[in-house]
């Protein structure tokens, strides 16, 4: 499916992505939080995108968990803690590793959800960037089971994730800023959850 | 002595709570760790390392934090020294750090120090 340079092109197209929509992720996170998404992960994907040249020869489990680093150390707000143990426990799902094959990537893909649950601690539901990551990876998994295409399982993938944005305008958030907004959150889409359909597009568009 | 961090999204509030709780406990060994290296609003990896190396001692650190990602980003500071003593009180930032300073000056240990300081969630301000 990818292999360590390809993994690079992707993160660089994802840094892309996020640059070319943090006013938007920003005028979401105002509507429902201290409107800073948007400002953060350019700032800590600018950094990421920075920092990539000097992995080129590394392996994938090594850029994960560089890129995972770098967003802790610079992003700022929850997006920073969250996006990079993501990143860190794809990266330790992929040690040594200079090719991943679709089943590859669906264990790193797990592994971040995993970390996000664990650092966030918030389930599917709560408004946030979960309502948009776990339904990606219900399709991801069953896609793999099903011996799918990678291409075709992303794009279903990245639908999942659309819809899970969609339904995040119509619960109240009971995680992170947003939540001192009770019902005043309701009807507004979650920035995180927006973050990470940017992402999941990105890496989507490239395969 | 225990070391005591405060964490907070805003440099001026970090420092602020320090020069709080200076005023009751003067020799206390405590840090500020507010905003990000360039100043503006954030928690930052690095400046919560940097604040915890410079009053670690094998007495230990207790940690206060405001919100939100101040306590994720603190978790994984602390994950990446595994080897140290250093645990997160849940408290409000202010009157938390104020207790820790006299309570740390008094020469608690940090077991002792975190009861005393989780209760600082439940005093009062204004008495009946």
């Amino acid at each position: 499916m990818t292999d360590n340079k390809k993994v690079i092109a992707i993160l660089l197209a994802v840094a892309k992505k996020i640059e070319s929509e943090k006013v938007f992720l920003t005028e979401l996170d105002t509507a429902i939080g201290d409107g800073d998404h948007g400002i953060n992960m350019a700032r800590g994907f600018q950094k990421v995108e920075e920092k990539l040249p000097s992995l080129a020869d590394k392996d994938i489990g090594v850029i994960l968990k560089t890129v995972g680093m770098q967003l802790v150390s610079t992003v700022g707000g929850t997006a920073g803690p969250l996006y990079g143990t993501a990143f860190m426990q794809a990266g330790t799902t992929c040690r040594g590793k200079m090719e991943l094959d679709f089943a590859g990537f669906a264990a790193a893909f797990a592994a971040a959800v995993q970390g996000v649950k664990m650092r966030g601690k918030a389930e599917p539901g709560e408004k946030t960037m979960l309502d948009a990551l776990c339904p990606a990876l219900a399709v991801i998994e069953s896609e793999v089971k099903a011996g799918s295409n990678a291409g075709k399982a992303l794009a279903n993938a990245v639908q999942a994730a659309k819809d899970g944005v969609a339904y995040t305008k119509t619960i109240i958030a009971t995680k992170g800023r947003a939540s001192y907004l009770g019902e005043r959150s309701l009807g507004h889409q979650d920035p995180g959850a927006t973050s990470s359909l940017l992402i999941l597009q990105a890496i989507a568009e490239c395969i | 002595m225990v070391g005591i961090v405060v964490v907070s999204h805003s440099q001026k509030l970090a420092e602020g709570v320090l020069e709080l709780a200076k005023m009751m406990a003067p020799t206390a060994n405590i840090s500020a760790a507010g905003g990000m290296e360039d100043g503006s609003a954030g928690t930052s990896f690095t400046k919560i390392s940097e604040a915890i190396d410079e009053v670690y001692s094998d007495d230990g650190v207790a940690v206060l934090m405001d919100m939100g990602s101040a306590v994720m980003t603190t978790e994984m500071v602390i994950e990446s020294m595994e080897a140290r003593k250093i645990k997160m009180i849940d408290c409000p930032v202010v009157e938390g750090a104020v207790v820790a300073a006299l309570e740390a000056m008094a020469g608690a240990t940090l077991e002792a120090l975190e009861e005393k300081v989780a209760a600082a969630r439940t005093t009062k301000k204004i008495n009946d």
